[in-house]
């Protein structure tokens, strides 16, 4: 390499450039704090009690009656399905890549190559697929082999959107697994085998419980992903508006990111109905955002003591 | 321990041997953990297959959009082959079978009079969904001159999906533009020049911006930063994809900036000492030496913030005005290809050619970011190699 330093009295142009890049950080933590205080200084206005704990009327845009229960309701039952069919895969996935796989080869590369491209995969492609797949053949499949006379399966359904969600956070479990199991120290693994324990043995009942804050950042983060994605469940199982609250997993059901979708494009005035929109983005905000902090204080705790064991 | 052992994976087992022959179980266990770890490969591949799936049909040409398809005259109606037949009444074998032949004439003098009603338009017996419409510009009757027109709900159906190109290409621009410099800002900022300690800060609090949901900031677009920007810069569509774009630059900031911030670090700290030592300031020494190391990393980061946002949907679906137009124009309305995919899907008809058509350009998309993360993951391994060969 060939570089040459300016002469060390011409420290502007340096002072200059450090100053720009601490305003492009800043502009950007500025960007983080406008949205978020705007949901909360407005949406604070309308939040009540009455609000998170009433079942709208058909006509969910007046402002007196109007309530998001069964959107929470909602986006919590479609991710803890969700979490129920991720985590374990994803777990599993990333305990093969660190403890089993043999680094280097073939298929630990495509696996990897495979997680990769499923994290960059958009998410209305996804939601092209959970109807492709899930509500087109598995769900269409399903219904001829029980003989429905109607389609019970083959329709959007609760059931079907966990699935696609869990599909797409896929690769978020097995990254934030990964990086926990790496930061298991090598000693615990060694110390067991040597007392006798086999190689499972050990994963499941040293390996695993040591990582088991890390596997849980990596739940949280997912279902807060999830949480937050509307793209993905519009065509595989979310209603407009239900009268009642789902009771199966094959019933559609309401959901707080598609009714901000709906209360900020389709609203008969959206002047009279702002409030309410603020209210639910809130909502929506609140639920996402507890957990995305719990997240990355964990996270950022894990790092902390993998840094001072190595 | 050497750091070199640590970053291969499997040096934790380091040739240990099991003390005894594994359990029967056991190796069921770990053959069934092997299967489970396929699954990320068997989902790419099932995507691919499913989203294609439905648009094959459109792929090799079998659809046919006419508006007025050769009509049948009744009385030939048992001189054609059953077959033929129950396509041309659109029936499913299983109808076809069920009606008899009173039924099957009725459907057939329908079909007549049918024909019968349709306008008198020259377009009207176009197969439109064939590739050379797709594609290319069509002189349709009553246009001035030949043009790209995406019109999938009228009585001539369009299809031109290159206003829908122009429209994710232009969007993703903006945002790329915007996001891309103060990105790599942060990075070189946090990574290189900031105090530890306020980047103990800075760095959850950007990876936060992540963690905003997109209909979050599609909203934020639609309901203020429409109307603050269209009063600073005072263009006349409020809606448009300058706005899109910028409310996208949110959503990819954080992408890069981690995938950037990650690379900066990683480039070991002998080489920022090193020219510190030799009369650098931390400015330079970030600029002209850590940043060309890094600079594979770099670049892996911003192509896959291309792929995140070209790939991105509420937020255009929300604040770009949705109007497929022919323009390059910034601060014309934009239909982007995942907004017209979300606005058109539930309204298709079930297996006909706009359904199909737009499992089509979602396919593409998917071909576009399985490349861009394929290009991203190739320049990120060029900087490890590069990164270890030096170190």
């Amino acid at each position: 390499m060939k570089h040459r330093f300016h002469k060390q009295g011409f420290r502007f142009s340096s002072a200059f450039f450090t100053t720009l890049t601490a305003l492009a950080t800043f502009l950007i933590l500025a960007i983080l704090a406008v949205i978020l205080l705007d949901a909360l200084i407005y949406g604070w206005r309308t939040l009540s009690w009455h609000f998170v704990s009433t079942i709208p009327k058909k006509d969910f845009f007046d402002v007196k009656t109007t309530g998001v229960l069964p959107m929470i309701i909602g986006t919590s039952i479609r991710v803890i399905v969700m979490a129920i069919f991720v985590i374990p895969i994803g777990v599993i996935t990333a305990t093969y890549l660190t403890e089993y796989a043999p680094s280097g080869s073939i298929v630990t590369r495509v696996i990897r190559a495979a997680v990769n491209n499923l994290a960059g995969v958009p998410s209305i492609v996804f939601g092209l697929f959970g109807l492709g797949f899930f509500v087109n053949f598995v769900g269409k499949n399903l219904d001829a082999v029980f003989h429905n006379p109607s389609a019970v399966w083959g329709q959007p359904a609760l059931i079907w959107a966990s699935l696609t969600l869990a599909v797409m956070t896929l690769p978020v479990v097995i990254v934030a697994t990964e990086e926990s199991l790496k930061a298991v120290p090598q000693g615990l693994r060694e110390a067991s085998l040597a007392l006798g324990a086999t190689k499972l043995e050990t994963i499941i009942k040293i390996v695993l419980p040591q990582a088991l804050p890390g596997i849980m950042t990596g739940g949280i983060l997912a279902v807060s992903r999830a949480a937050g994605e509307v793209a993905p469940i519009l065509f595989t199982g979310v209603a407009y508006y239900m009268a009642s609250l789902p009771t199966h997993l094959t019933d559609q059901f309401m959901d707080l990111g598609y009714h901000v979708f709906v209360l900020s494009t389709q609203s008969p005035n959206i002047q009279q109905t702002e409030p309410i929109l603020y209210a639910t983005v809130l909502v929506l905000l609140m639920l996402t955002f507890a957990l995305n902090l719990i997240a990355v204080i964990v996270r950022a705790r894990v790092r902390r003591k993998m840094r001072s064991l190595h | 321990m050497s750091r070199e052992k640590k970053s291969n994976r499997t040096a934790g087992w380091m040739g240990i041997q099991r003390g005894h022959n594994a359990h029967p179980i056991e190796w069921l266990a770990e053959k069934f953990i092997f299967l489970v770890s396929l699954s990320a490969i068997v989902m790419v591949f099932l995507i691919f297959a499913f989203v294609l799936r439905e648009a094959l049909p459109v792929v090799l040409g079998k659809m046919d959009s006419a508006a007025v398809q050769p009509v049948i005259p009744v009385a030939d109606m048992d001189k054609i082959p059953a077959d033929e037949l129950r396509t041309y009444l659109e029936l499913t074998p299983e109808q076809f079978a069920k009606i008899n032949h009173d039924t099957k004439k009725m459907l057939m003098e329908s079909k007549v009079e049918g024909a019968q009603e349709v306008p008198d338009n020259p377009d009207a017996k176009l197969n439109t969904i064939k590739w050379r419409y797709l594609i290319f510009p069509h002189q349709w009757s009553g246009y001035a001159k030949p043009a790209y027109i995406w019109q999938p709900i009228s009585d001539i159906k369009k299809y031109n999906i290159i206003p829908l190109i122009i429209g994710s290409v232009k969007t993703t621009i903006v945002a790329l533009l915007f996001a891309v410099p103060l990105a790599l800002g942060a990075a070189i900022y946090v990574s290189q020049l900031a105090n530890p300690r306020a980047k103990e800060f800075i760095k959850p609090a950007i990876e936060m911006l992540s963690g905003i949901p997109s209909v979050v900031a599609g909203f934020f677009a639609l309901i203020i930063m429409a109307t603050v920007l269209q009063k600073v810069f005072g263009y006349e569509s409020r809606l448009n994809s300058f706005v899109a774009g910028i409310a996208l630059g949110f959503a990819i900031i954080p992408v890069v900036f981690s995938l950037a911030e990650d690379a900066l670090t990683s480039v070991p700290r002998a080489y920022t000492q090193a020219a510190l030592a030799l009369g650098a300031s931390r400015w330079q020494a970030a600029w002209q030496v850590v940043l060309p190391a890094a600079i594979p990393g770099v670049s892996a980061a911003i192509i896959l913030g291309f792929g995140r946002a070209i790939g991105e949907t509420m937020i255009v679906l929300m604040a770009s005005g949705n109007a497929s137009i022919m323009s390059w124009n910034i601060f014309d309305s934009a239909r982007t290809i995942t907004a017209t995919i979300a606005a058109e899907l539930a309204e298709a008809v079930f297996g006909g050619d706009h359904y199909r058509l737009l499992f089509l350009i979602g396919a593409l998309l998917f071909l576009v970011t399985f490349l861009t993360n394929m290009a991203g993951e190739l320049v990120m391994n060029r900087l490890k190699k590069r990164l270890e060969g030096k170190s």
